[in-house]
């Protein structure tokens, strides 16, 4: 074992952020691969599918970027937390109640100007998420409760809440289904095929929307509030060093609410995407796993908003892509792709580290030869 | 002559920079009880822990009854008949007595006659050395003093021969000493073999028949405790190396800047850690706190510097209280009022080693101008004064971007003190400045500390490295049991003299 102690000083920053992501992701694909062999069907013919389904023709690529547009947020959500050390897995339950807020600040003030409508919604989803993070983040500053227990256990809680909302006070009482009414349709978020009605193409119905642009904002506002603002400073000095942030008159308890909130906020954001953009009404059970999905994106794209986005865009691939091959194999259903889900977490999550120290001290040799030479 | 029992050569260890152990030879004699003392960090523990099997050694021989033999684990020791008794009880809370001893130990079968035995076993054991142990309580119930029993039950049945002992009374009421003592000589006179690390100089006059000193990491000296004094021991386990002589102009002594009035102050386990201190420093003076690590310094510092909260009693700057029972400006408060703290643990407190150097040389002042407006960080102000301090520091690799945790220790604290001293701090809270740091670095650390003092700060130094607190102070104050033991001027002071005082003897 001796050999492969690596001085991590050495180590490109490459070979750690790109190589070893790359590596592990072939290998949960590889793997991925095996199962649909033994299922039955042919994993080229498998993977051909995935590729036409999410870049072959216009629509489905609409559909990768809307889903990307949801991962994006989720796994912002988580990043920001991580970067305080902290393990919101709450951003399934944030999500949800971030619905609730767009929803109840679109359908409320829809008679104002439409952009003015948009802006507060987005607040709403904002606020909403960041209230629903707070809690937990409270328990977890002033009473140690460990945020992991209290995450998860307020995603149940926003879960039954939403569910005794949207059946007993919200819901549309012309039908029978847990749901609301829709919003008024001109303060809709222009889709896709909107715009591209304006370009003079036309295509089929797809769930992007203008939400994929605010994603996009949003890689940029992390990376800015992390790196460039005393609060991201600050919030990664107690998540590194708590000892060492409270000699240097940095408050653990403020920033651990402050980094919970911006967590919670972000993943409130999905509600834009599905309420504002897609459905326009709050569904029973909307935010469909994204919340738990967007920790396996965080974690691939090493929580950092440059890794965030191809992590995004390759779930969104998988999620299209999947739905395109259940739909042509009839051997492969619908859970089969959760499995892929499951080996890219195990793989580049849980097994992380599992050839790291191995393909680092390859390249280190092999730099070392170079430069020796 | 009896050949030794135990017989150690030329051991040594290292953890990463730090060489724990360097050279050591030791020879333990049958049915004797030896005693090993030397301060915190001197390097006892780890080398019983060598001899336990807990570390491996990276050099060096050890030797049982003459025979050489190669320990890779507690298994192996136990079986050369080596026992150990940490500091820390290794006992499972909810288990019995027996369940515990045996635990580890079962062979084929923990049931029905092999149980039956190996209680009439320890009973016998029991009355031989009048333990007094009920082997079906459960240790939860137990106190401290009978958890420890328990552990040295535990390894007499397993053949242990020789017992090392780690600071055994550490935790321990004055009757429970004696008790343990009884036991210990008991022991003895049934010719087993006892080695007792502590830093506590009575225990060692009261029971041991030879003693061994260490000194950062370094065996000093070897002696029968008939032939020797608690004094001689304390200057041993102190030492005198070469003084490291510092230029000093003669003190230009100004006002009284910072005041500490009855000062208590509690630790997070709830003890009193600080008992009842009262201390002033002038402006343009360097005071020195001497002491063995864990008499309160660290407590001390922390509770000046606003990171700990005050028992009782409080602090002033310039006539003003920052600091008593119910209220206490936070560190960046204290900062803004001239108060700078560089901390006795750099790694823990001072930096954090994950972050870019340039991000710890504003670290605690990355929220004042010009490193920040608004709250936007100003990069190219950050990294323009770090490039410049890091050349006036010498701060080598000249890096900014680099790492912190891939710079040296002495590269480190060099981040940490340009960082406190660039502020010109009016009083400067200083622990341990040179813990760990090379030579070259420390003449270094020192002048600048001299320099902020001719330029009227004052200065608190706490160090355990006490050439450091003879040749830079200007008053000297001994801390012992979080008492304030002795004050003096730094002039014809004596190591000696503090040695004793740091021993808590005098």
């Amino acid at each position: 074992m001796s050999n492969l102690v690596v001085d991590k000083s050495k180590v490109p920053w490459w070979v750690s952020n790109v190589i070893v992501p790359l590596v592990n992701l072939t290998l949960a694909l590889l793997v991925s691969g095996l199962f649909i062999f033994i299922a039955g069907e042919n994993p080229i013919e498998a993977v051909k599918l995935i590729i036409y389904g999410s870049f072959g023709y216009i629509q489905g690529f609409a559909y990768t970027l809307y889903y990307t547009t949801n991962f994006i947020f989720t796994g912002l959500a988580f990043a920001v937390a991580f970067h305080c050390r902290l393990f919101n897995i709450g951003g399934e339950g944030q999500a949800y109640i971030g619905g609730l807020g767009v929803f109840l600040v679109a359908i409320n003030l829809s008679f104002l100007p439409i952009p003015i409508v948009w802006l507060l919604s987005i607040c709403g989803a904002f606020l909403f998420g960041a209230a629903w993070a707070y809690i937990p983040a409270y328990l977890q500053s002033k009473r140690g409760s460990h945020v992991v227990i209290t995450t998860i256990m307020f995603n149940f809680i926003a879960s039954s809440l939403m569910i005794f909302l949207l059946v007993d006070v919200i819901r549309d009482t012309n039908q029978m289904a847990p749901h609301t009414v829709k919003l008024p349709e001109e303060i809709w978020l222009p889709s896709f095929e909107a715009f591209s009605g304006i370009l003079g193409i036309k295509i089929r119905y797809s769930p992007l929307n203008l939400t994929f642009l605010l994603a996009i904002a949003s890689l940029f506002f992390v990376w800015f509030l992390v790196w460039k603002t005393k609060w991201g400073y600050e919030m990664r000095a107690v998540g590194h060093n708590t000892q060492a942030a409270i000699y240097a008159g940095i408050s653990p308890h403020k920033n651990i609410i402050i980094a919970m909130c911006i967590s919670g906020g972000l993943a409130g954001l999905l509600g834009v995407n599905e309420i504002l953009g897609v459905s326009h009404k709050i569904q029973a059970g909307f935010p469909a796993g994204y919340g738990f999905t967007g920790i396996a994106v965080a974690l691939m794209g090493r929580n950092h908003p440059i890794g965030i986005l191809p992590a995004a865009f390759l779930f969104g691939i998988l999620y299209q892509g999947g739905s395109e091959v259940t739909f042509e194999m009839p051997n492969i259903t619908r859970y089969m792709f959760v499995a892929v889900q499951g080996l890219i977490i195990l793989f580049s999550g849980a097994l992380e580290n599992l050839f790291r120290p191995q393909i680092e001290s390859f390249f280190v040799r092999r730099l070392n030869r170079e430069v020796n030479a | 002559m009896v050949s030794p029992i135990l017989e150690l050569t030329d051991i040594n260890k290292s953890f990463g920079h730090v060489q724990a152990n360097k050279n050591i030879n030791l020879k333990i004699n049958k049915g004797t009880i030896h005693g090993i003392i030397g301060e915190n960090g001197a390097g006892k523990s780890t080398l019983m822990s060598i001899v336990f099997g807990l570390y491996q050694a990276n050099s060096g021989s050890i030797k049982i009854n003459g025979k050489e033999i190669n320990l890779r684990s507690p298994r192996d020791s136990i079986i050369n008949g080596i026992g150990m008794v940490h500091q820390h009880f290794m006992l499972v809370e909810n288990f019995t007595v027996l369940e515990n001893i045996i635990l580890g130990f079962e062979g084929e079968t923990v049931f029905g006659e092999k149980l039956q035995k190996a209680k009439e076993d320890l009973e016998k054991l029991c009355q031989t050395y009048n333990f007094n142990i009920d082997l079906d309580a459960t240790i939860s119930d137990l106190s401290v003093g009978f958890r420890q029993r328990v552990e040295i039950l535990k390894s007499l049945y397993r053949g242990a021969e020789i017992l090392i002992l780690d600071e055994p009374t550490g935790v321990l009421t004055p009757q429970e000493v004696d008790e343990l003592f009884k036991i210990l000589r008991s022991l003895k006179d049934e010719g087993k073999t006892i080695v007792l690390i502590t830093h506590k100089l009575i225990e060692i006059m009261d029971l041991t028949s030879e003693v061994s000193v260490m000194r950062q990491g370094e065996m000093v000296g070897h002696t029968k405790t008939e032939d020797t004094s608690k004094e001689q021991l304390a200057e041993m386990m102190v030492g005198r190396s070469v003084l490291l002589r510092v230029d000093k102009k003669e003190i230009k002594k100004g006002e009284t800047i910072f005041k500490v009035n009855n000062l208590s102050v509690k630790d997070d386990l709830d003890v009193t850690r600080v008992k009842d201190v009262n201390l002033e420093i002038c402006s343009g003076e360097i005071l020195g706190i001497a002491g063995v690590t864990g008499n309160g310094q660290t407590e001390l510092l922390e509770a000046l510097s606003g990171i700990r909260k005050v028992e009782s009693g409080s602090i002033e700057l310039f006539g003003e209280k920052i600091s008593d029972h119910n209220n206490f400006l936070n560190p960046r408060m204290l900062k803004e009022k001239g108060l700078a703290h560089v901390p006795e643990d750099r790694q823990r407190m001072g930096l954090i080693s994950d972050f870019k150097a340039h991000e710890n040389l504003i670290f605690g002042y990355h929220d004042q101008e010009p490193y920040s407006k608004s709250a936007i960080l100003n990069n190219k102000e950050i990294t323009e004064y770090s490039n410049k301090v890091m050349q006036e520091y010498d701060v080598r690799p000249n890096s900014p971007n680099l790492i912190t945790s891939n710079f040296s220790g002495g590269n480190q604290q060099k981040i940490i003190l340009s960082r406190e001293l660039n502020e010109n701090p009016k009083v400067l809270l200083v622990g341990q400045p040179t813990r760990g740091v090379d030579i070259g670095a420390i003449e270094f650390i020192h002048q600048r500390l001299i320099d902020m003092r001719d330029k009227g700060a004052a200065i608190l130094l706490a160090s355990v490295e006490l050439d450091e607190i003879l040749s830079l102070s200007d008053r000297i104050i001994v801390m012992f049991d979080g008492k304030i033991v002795g004050e003096k001027e730094n002039k014809n002071v004596t190591d000696r003299e503090l040695g004793l005082l740091m021993a808590g003897v005098a």
